[in-house]
């Protein structure tokens, strides 16, 4: 058992990670969070279900982290009122999971400070809640009316705010930037989401196991192959089936693959925040190899619905195998050559070191994961802990690093790229043969529970599937570790100057529409 | 002397500077992209971009004050008439009597006021954040390139352009050890100037790291053609400014219009050269933080000073 509590009995899921589940009441929440904060553990997902079609109310979800694994936690909320107690106090990151929980579902953590709306942007009238099952889904809303957002206000001679976006001068997702300055200086950053909010989760209600899949690799485009192969192994939990060796071995290909070219792009987008344009071009066109590549050998440049719930939908066919060890070689000795540039720039590492720092003790108390956390000290990746196959036989080494600057990113970046080549190269040696790529999946079982956590690019992608009465798909909660890792970036903009914080944040490359879904 | 062979000079530089400098502008361009291992948009890009903007409807805030519809115009004029009276293609020219070198200081000062209180006009907070960094790296610049004209001033005695360059450019050849110094100030605060990296960069979409750009961001349509052709000259001008100083031969006598054909020439390998050149310090920086700007142009104004002192020194 991951943890123990007098009230809390868990129940081993199957599948391909350590996870367990737990049924508990809104009083014992508190106390087994702490608990599992005491113990090093983390806050990963938090999400509300309606399940008054059971006969029950509404479901707090809570999916918690230790070195075990996975615990998740269901909440039976009382009728009246669905409310349940706040944990954000000891998981700062539950704050904004909290209150999106409640613009979709109205179940609120009670006595939590912060009660503005997160998800709605009049998309939908106030008052009234997607995700309950007696929503009516109205495709000609009219603008409704907007709630109140105050930010929060700093006070003081010479302080003024800068806003920006959500609408921004490059092509980028749209968020908005509350800066509070003194001069250039930057006293407080506040963020504001949900501007990309498509509605995916009350989608997923209307959807097969099949199409929910294709849906799963939508969630936020760069991280298709984390967000299938999550869906996936939360699917394959529930139906209890285990898709064939080479389908597993390739699921890594793919991934590994992702990271290479997500992080190739990432460490051009840094050159090109300094102004070193060099960087951006050479950067970008290795990431444009690797994303041909994938065209020409799996039909799709960023491997997208390639991974199929049971299996995966493509094969690694000759001279495929040959083509991608040339390319690695090719990758390894040019990523040498331009990391000597980076680490030799005086101008480059002028601008990365010391800025955007995350001390590793405000990581931890923040709950910073994935890679930034990684930079930060903190040193979890699913890959390491819980490897399932095939990284239970590839023996992945982590990278960290202290000191949580934009400088210790960068070197977390390019010690994971190389990693990742490593990988690649292992998976390719190593890959299981065998004929079949798929193994069917069944109608899933009533009143299931699975639970899927694959290692993205930017940290732990997790997908969480509830079935209900028939079988069908009643709630699929996609999860990604941006949700944890904005709150953090509004610290590490703190003390720095206005002008360094694109490039602070394009160190941390979040996503906006994998967390406002 | 021929006065309207001067006129025509005059017209003649006049005219093709305008015509010119959006040229120059998409030559460093490219020379960038060439640099980076791009393809790049071709020398003519500015041009299209010019003829997209006037073609565009201007979008103007309604709080905006006439300062902010006529600073584009006055931002144009300030430059073509700075790019008018420098010694480009023949020296003594009609206009260069009215206006020094300390003039021509001023005439980009008064570009700058203008600009700085237009962004400032609408109220938006980019306005402002990039007139405020305006100011930070031209209260440093404009000295620094006073020191450089003074250092040029006493070589040839005189605050006059054409007398500047007459005295550099058609007497016996000479090294001047000050020249060196003042011309490296000089390249120093021409990148701080034009916007260039590694104090700002032109190309950048990142609102919050401009400097020049922040300034012109409410700015659409012929407005902003008039300010980018504006920022076109002024490079132009400086670069000009730059070969009028320090790599003047070639350049035509007023009136001497055997010898324009070959200036033509010499001044097209002069700017050929100076935008490569431009375009390769570009690629090979990275921009610094906006707080080393100061220490970099306090460089700029250090080596000019130099530049001054071995001039006393050396006789030279």
């Amino acid at each position: 058992m991951p943890i123990t509590h007098p009230n809390l009995h868990l129940k081993k899921l199957p599948g391909a990670i350590p996870a367990w589940q737990g049924e508990i009441t809104p009083d014992d929440l508190q106390p087994i969070c702490q608990n599992v904060r005491d113990g090093g553990g983390r806050l990963v997902a938090l999400w509300g279900s309606d399940v008054r079609a059971e006969g029950k109310c509404f479901a707090l979800h809570v999916a918690l982290v230790n070195e075990k694994g996975l615990i998740c936690l269901n909440v039976l909320l009382p009728a009246e009122p669905p409310n349940y107690p706040d944990i954000s106090g000891i998981f700062p990151a539950a704050n904004r999971m909290q209150r999106a929980t409640y613009d979709l579902l109205g179940i609120a953590a009670h006595e939590s400070q912060d009660q503005r709306k997160w998800l709605r942007h009049a998309a939908w009238p106030g008052g009234s809640f997607p995700l309950r099952k007696d929503f009516v889904n109205d495709p000609l809303f009219n603008p409704y009316e907007l709630d109140a957002y105050p930010f929060v206000q700093v006070e003081g001679v010479g302080v003024h705010e800068i806003a920006v976006g959500p609408v921004h001068a490059g092509i980028i997702e749209s968020g908005h930037f509350r800066f509070s300055v003194v001069g250039e200086k930057v006293l407080r950053l506040e963020e504001r989401f949900g501007y990309t909010h498509k509605g995916i989760e009350k989608r997923f209600e209307s959807l097969n196991v099949q199409q929910a899949a294709k849906l799963a690799g939508r969630v936020s485009g760069d991280s298709t192959v984390a967000y299938a192969w999550a869906y996936a192994m939360a699917a394959e939990s529930i139906a209890a089936v285990t898709p064939p060796d080479r389908a597993l071995w390739l699921r890594a290909l793919f991934l590994e693959r992702e990271r290479i070219a997500n992080h190739l792009g990432d460490l051009g987008y840094l050159g090109n925040d300094v102004a070193l344009s060099f960087g951006f071009a050479q950067f970008w066109i290795l990431k444009e190899q690797v994303l041909r590549n994938n065209a020409a050998l799996f039909g799709h440049r960023y491997s997208m619905d390639k991974i199929i719930p049971g299996g995966v939908a493509v094969d690694l066919v000759e001279p495929g195998q040959q083509t991608l060890i040339e390319e690695c070689a090719m990758l390894e000795r040019e990523v040498s050559l331009l990391r000597g540039i980076y680490d030799e720039h005086a101008g480059v590492q002028d601008r990365f070191i010391g800025a955007g720092r995350v001390e590793p003790k405000l990581a931890a108390q923040l709950g910073l994961c994935g890679l930034a956390g990684r930079a930060s000290a903190q040193s979890w990746d699913a890959r390491v802990q819980f490897p399932c196959a095939p990284y239970d036989k590839l023996d992945v080494q982590m990278a960290t690093y202290r000191n949580g600057d934009v400088a210790a990113r960068v070197i977390v970046r390019f010690d994971e790229l190389f990693e990742s080549l490593r990988l690649q190269r292992e998976i390719l040696a190593h890959l299981a043969q065998g004929d079949t790529l798929s193994v069917p999946l069944a109608n899933l079982p009533v009143n299931s529970f699975g639970v899927g956590m694959v290692e993205g690019c930017r940290g732990e992608v997790l997908v969480a599937i509830h079935t209900d009465v028939r079988g069908k798909l009643t709630r699929v909660h996609p999860h990604d570790p941006s949700w944890q890792n904005w709150p953090v970036l509004e610290h590490a903009a703190m003390g720095n100057i206005v002008p360094d914080f694109p490039l602070i944040n394009k160190s941390f490359n979040l996503s906006y529409s994998g967390q406002d879904l | 002397m021929d006065q309207s062979l001067g006129i025509l000079f005059q017209i003649y530089q006049s005219l093709l500077v305008v015509a010119l400098a959006p040229l120059l502008t998409g030559w460093v361009n490219q020379c960038r992209a060439w640099l980076q291992n791009r393809t790049g948009p071709g020398v003519l890009q500015p041009y299209r971009t010019l003829r997209k903007l006037f073609h565009k409807d201007a979008v103007i805030a309604y709080n905006a004050s006439p300062l902010f519809r006529i600073t584009p115009y006055i931002l144009f004029g300030c430059m073509w008439l700075a790019a008018a009276i420098i010694p480009i293609i023949a020296v003594d020219l009609p206009f260069s009597p009215a206006a020094d070198v300390i003039a021509l200081v001023g005439v980009f000062a008064l570009a700058r006021v203008f600009i700085a209180l237009a962004a400032m006009d609408i109220g938006t907070a980019f306005g402002t954040l990039g007139a405020r960094r305006e100011m930070l790296v031209s209260f440093l610049a404009e000295p620094a390139l006073l020191m450089v004209f003074f250092t040029a001033s006493l070589i040839s005695h005189s605050t006059q352009l054409p007398r500047i360059v007459d005295a550099l450019a058609h007497h016996q050849f000479v090294l001047y050890p000050s020249l060196a110094f003042a011309g490296l100030a000089f390249v120093i605060v021409l990148l701080a100037e034009n916007a260039r990296i590694p104090v700002d960069n032109p190309s950048t979409h990142l609102e919050l790291t401009m400097i020049h750009e922040a300034m012109i961001l409410e700015y659409s349509a012929r407005h902003l053609a008039l300010i980018e052709w504006a920022s076109s000259l002024k490079l132009f001008a400086y670069i000009a400014v730059g070969i009028a100083l320090f790599a003047p031969y070639g350049i035509a006598e007023a009136g001497d219009w055997r010898a324009l054909p070959l200036a033509m020439v010499a001044l097209l390998i002069k700017l050929l050269v100076a935008g490569a050149g431009l375009a390769l310090l570009e690629t090979l920086l990275a921009k610094m933080r906006i707080f080393r700007a100061p220490e970099f142009l306090g460089t700029a104004f250090l080596l000019a000073v130099l530049g001054l002192l071995i001039h006393f020194l050396l006789g030279a």
